[in-house]
């Protein structure tokens, strides 16, 4: 009987790997997402020089101010930064978010002019050219959105460019004081 | 023509360079070959299964450049491990680490080697018991010799 | 017209493939002798029209045919006419298309070579071989058309991935197709033998030459795989535990296990169920190996385009293949009864601990590969498995492999004592132990693990050569003898000293270049010079240069050794113009002893360019190892008792030696 155990033991193998297979096919997984481990976190830490000329500073204070924040990180030779933009514009206009933005590898007169040119719905902007800052907070590009409660706790992790949905689902609801 | 070469060519320059170049590389030789070394064993994020020694993207040259800072600050190689881990993940280990979530992924071979081998021990050992091949005597040993004519 | 053509015979294919594999099955079920032979004309006939298909897509890409939206897609009229033609099978469909042919003229090899097979086996054989090719046509006609038409057409192709246009490269497919295929006839002779619910030493020697064929065919498919990486990527690796490198060493392992594991059914008539799993194993490895690289579960820089679709179609189709297979062997296996005693220690030991080892390498390769995505799906959390974790895993296991492979050809069938065995090896040993040292003290002190792994590379030479040697009774026996006994000794016996020995070869050169390479990554500026190992380089000039569908910088690089002029290197970096992509052509000179190999970075007249240099000791060792390893195969392969099937009084004399 055993005997007869061990030799089904190749076919039930294969009907378990079959199974993660079909699973991973129809979720529609993808492969090449890495998560995030910023998520449920505090922020890691912020202290950038500004990207506007006459601007103090980016420092950690201004995650812990009580009120969601979010944080863009951007680039001004990024496509799809490009096609987000609009988005943080009205969430900065229409709904009063505090939308802080951070230039990556970005030569800052080039970021600045790209906001000139788009709109700048940053109400804090700072320049990390050489990455250090990306790196701290587990960038892999740009573009990338933390979403960080009022208590400074990294509550959700965007990695590329937010669509409407992310905005209708996610971004608002955690604006006005609900988990995402 | 040769107005469209350059144009293509500095298309070239604009594109990173590959792997590990000699602006990044430490002056003290044994931090440098620390770093060598911790690269070859930290995945590029945003690569198809390249250390970040062996890609050519931005946030891998990042991450190299952060590598070789704690070095220079005096981190051990398990605190520049606990760095990157800290920031992306175990996914950036390209060597997976070793706890509950792996115990499969590290002794499901080993174990599938024992496994198969206590089997098949135990299958010999009951034919040995069903079947045994008697040893030949002195006797028997030596009327083979003279048969077979050594 | 052409295509029109290629795709009806396509069409012709697919039907006449469900004749072949339905109507002989049935034939030999009822002992019908016409139904059967059905079998052998199908073959011939699916074959031929699968030829003209492939050659109808051929011609559409060589005569730059942009109504076809394959060539469209994949090929451009600027590309060599070499590179056309490797493109045919450069793209999913096109690839699809090789396997599918591939398929079908193995099953007319079969039908043409396989007239002393029995006439039930032979039919079986075929009839399952038609129901692969049946999943293959099938797949090409409904989901991966090649043929289909573009209206209007474009003035152009879109050009090919410019890595892909490297002679390497556009062989490689080919001649791992011709792997994993020809282990779809022993998958198939497996099939056959469940259902006949027979594993006799026949069976074994007719599935032989078929399994050796393969093998050779794989080993020569990931040789070149690993030498175009090498050559290509532009730091000197040439394996890296990448998922569709793994994919195709899963099968090789199998395919080793079950060459091995079948001798002992043919020569002792025991270890049949395992053989018939393994054979079932190593086909269904390399049709997962073929799901893995087209569905998109896995990333990888291989991958072709992803597909979840497609991976669907080939999932349904892995499982019907390996599900059926493997329900059948668990249905049938256990009614095999063997005949053959022996005790733990003999040659049947021997093989079957190199089954175990053979399996657990597969098992550990397999578990790494997949494993990031089974946590992933069942957690969310997301690992890595990269080189490291196969070090640590799979390169320990090689050891009692290497241990036991020189060991084993000494002891004899049915039990065997293991001390003299050992004995005849001394000389091995200690040489291999001397090299270690050697390799340890002057060369390396900082890596004990690479002058042990150096070690057992040496004694896998000795060993293969000490036991040859015996058998010949050199230096015991008067050298007339010796010559007659080589005259006597079998093709196989050759190919297998040969094959052992080259595996060392390849031990050597992948420890050597592994642990002890020489790297110097610089910035020159024209007239500067640097130093490595023995050679001093300088960078000349860099200019820029125009081929048929790239521009590139190339660096010339002056190489001299002791003031005298030694070679010149010119790597360069081609921007492919129509798919604006970046490929280093690195420079290698290579004395058969060591690779010079020089690649170069960005740059620019101001502040000069990355020059990467490294000096790759026994580098060429690795794949001159691993052809003179699918030589011994292909020795092996030429022995006549191979061909001939029938057991000869003199084999059975041998094979007790």
């Amino acid at each position: 009987m055993s005997r007869r155990l061990l030799f089904l033991l190749p076919l039930a193998t294969l009907a378990l790997m079959a199974g993660f297979f079909a699973w991973s096919l129809m979720a529609g997984r993808d492969p090449a997402s890495i998560g995030s481990v910023m998520v449920g976190r505090p922020a890691p830490k912020l202290d950038l020089r500004a990207l506007r000329e006459g601007d103090k500073p980016l420092t950690d204070a201004l995650l812990r101010t009580g009120k969601p924040t979010i944080v863009n990180f951007f680039a001004s030779w990024c496509t799809p930064c490009l096609a987000e933009h609009p988005l943080f514009t009205r969430l900065a206009q229409r709904d009063g978010a505090v939308i802080i933005g951070i230039a990556w590898k970005n030569k800052p007169e080039e970021a600045r002019a790209w906001l000139a040119k788009l709109g700048d719905p940053f109400l804090y902007a700072g320049q990390d050219f050489d990455g250090r800052t990306g790196i701290d907070w587990g960038l892999s590009g740009v573009p990338e959105t933390y979403l960080i409660d009022g208590n400074g706790i990294v509550r959700f992790h965007f990695r590329g460019p937010i669509t409407e949905k992310d905005v209708r689902d996610t971004i608002l609801p955690f604006l006005k004081g609900g988990k995402p | 023509m040769k107005r469209v070469l350059i144009l293509l060519l500095a298309i070239l320059f604009a594109l990173p360079a590959l792997a590990v170049d000699p602006s990044e590389m430490l002056k003290d030789p044994a931090l440098e070959a620390r770093a060598r070394e911790i690269g070859q064993a930290l995945r590029c994020v945003v690569c198809q299964n390249q250390s970040i020694d062996d890609s050519a993207a931005e946030v891998a040259r990042d991450m190299r450049r952060a590598v070789r800072e704690r070095l220079t600050a005096g981190d051990s190689d398990a605190q520049v491990f606990d760095f990157m881990v800290a920031r992306y993940g175990d996914y950036v280990l390209l060597k997976p680490p070793f706890k509950l979530g792996t115990l499969v992924l590290w002794l499901g071979a080993p174990m599938l080697l024992l496994i198969a081998a206590s089997a098949i021990m135990l299958t010999a050992l009951r034919r040995r018991a069903t079947a045994p091949l008697p040893p030949l005597s002195d006797e028997e040993r030596e009327r083979l010799r003279s048969l077979l004519g050594r | 017209m052409i295509p029109e053509l290629g795709h009806f015979a396509l069409i012709l294919a697919l039907a006449v493939a469900l004749v072949q594999g339905t109507l002989p099955l049935v034939g030999a079920a009822r002992g019908d002798a016409r139904l059967m032979a059905l079998g052998s004309t199908a073959a011939l006939t699916q074959a031929l029209l699968v030829v003209i298909a492939f050659a109808a897509l051929t011609q559409a890409y060589v005569t730059s045919d942009f109504s076809v939206a394959n060539v469209v897609a994949n090929s451009h009229s600027a590309k060599p006419l070499i590179y056309k033609i490797s493109g045919v099978w450069g793209n999913h469909e096109g690839s699809m298309l090789l396997w599918a042919l591939i398929l079908a003229v193995f099953g007319a090899a079969v039908a043409l070579f396989g007239a002393n097979l029995p006439d039930t086996l032979r039919a079986r054989v075929l009839a399952i071989q038609a129901l692969i090719g049946v999943g293959f046509l099938a797949f090409l006609l409904f989901t991966s058309n090649p043929f289909e038409r573009l209206s209007p057409a474009p003035a152009d192709g879109n050009g090919l991935n410019p890595l892909l246009q490297d002679p390497g490269l556009a062989f490689h497919p080919p001649l791992l197709y011709l792997g994993y295929v020809g282990f779809s006839v022993t998958y198939a002779f497996a099939i056959a033998a469940l259902l006949e619910g027979r594993v006799d030493p026949a069976w074994a020697r007719w599935v032989r030459p078929w399994t050796l064929a393969a093998w050779c065919f794989l080993t020569l498919g990931i040789a070149l795989g690993s030498w175009w990486a090498y050559y290509i990527l532009g730091w000197g690796g040439f394996w890296f535990w990448d998922p569709v490198e793994n994919a195709s060493l899963m099968p090789w392992l199998a395919g080793t296990a079950l060459l091995h594991s079948a001798i002992v059914v043919e020569k002792r008539d025991a270890l049949k169920s395992w053989t018939v799993l393994l054979a079932i194993l190593a086909f269904s490895l390399s049709l997962l190996g073929t799901f893995l690289v087209r569905s998109g579960v896995l990333t990888s820089v291989h991958a072709f385009a992803q597909d979840p679709a497609r991976g669907l179609y080939i999932l349904a189709f892995l499982l019907t293949v390996t599900g059926g297979g493997l329900a059948l062997y668990a249905w049938r296996a256990p009614k095999l009864t063997s005949s053959g005693l022996f005790q733990p220690v003999s040659r049947e030991g021997a093989l079957i601990l190199n089954n175990l080892l053979l399996c657990t390498l597969a098992a550990t390769v397999l578990l790494g590969t997949l494993y990031p995505l089974f946590l992933d799906l069942l957690t969310g959390n997301k690992v890595s498995v990269g080189p490291p974790f196969f070090n640590a895993t799979f390169v320990p296991i090689c050891a009692p492999l290497f241990a036991a492979l020189c060991v084993g050809p000494f002891l004899g069938w049915k039990r065997a004592e293991l001390w003299p065995a050992l004995q005849q090896l001394r000389i091995a040993f200690f040489v291999s132990v001397v090299a270690a040292i050697v390799a340890a003290v002057a060369i390396d002190s900082r890596s004990t693990l690479a002058a042990v792994a150096f070690g057992f590379g040496v004694w896998l030479i000795a060993g293969s050569l000490v036991e040859f040697a015996s058998r010949l009774r050199l230096g015991r026996a008067p050298w007339a003898e010796s010559m007659r006994r080589l005259r006597a000794t079998p093709r196989a016996a050759i190919g297998m000293t040969i094959s052992h020995a080259a595996l060392g070869v390849v031990v050597l050169g992948a420890v050597a270049t592994g642990a002890w390479h020489l790297e110097v990554i610089q910035t020159l500026k024209p007239g500067e010079k640097t130093r490595i190992g023995g050679y001093d380089i300088t960078l000349v000039r860099v200019d820029n240069v125009q081929g048929p569908n790239y521009v590139a910088e190339r660096a010339t690089l002056d190489v001299t050794t002791g003031g005298r002029p030694f070679t010149i290197l010119q790597p360069e970096r081609r921007l492919f113009t129509v798919q604006r992509r970046q490929v280093a052509e690195t420079a290698i000179h290579s004395d058969g002893l060591r690779d010079l190999y020089a690649a170069m970075g960005e740059g620019d007249p101001n502040t000069g360019w990355v020059i990467r240099l490294y000096l790759n000791p026994l580098a060429p060792w690795i794949w001159l190892g691993a052809a003179l390893c699918a030589f011994g195969g292909f020795v092996s392969l030429s022995d006549r008792r191979l061909r001939i099937g029938a057991p000869s009084r003199r084999s059975a004399v041998q094979a007790a030696e």
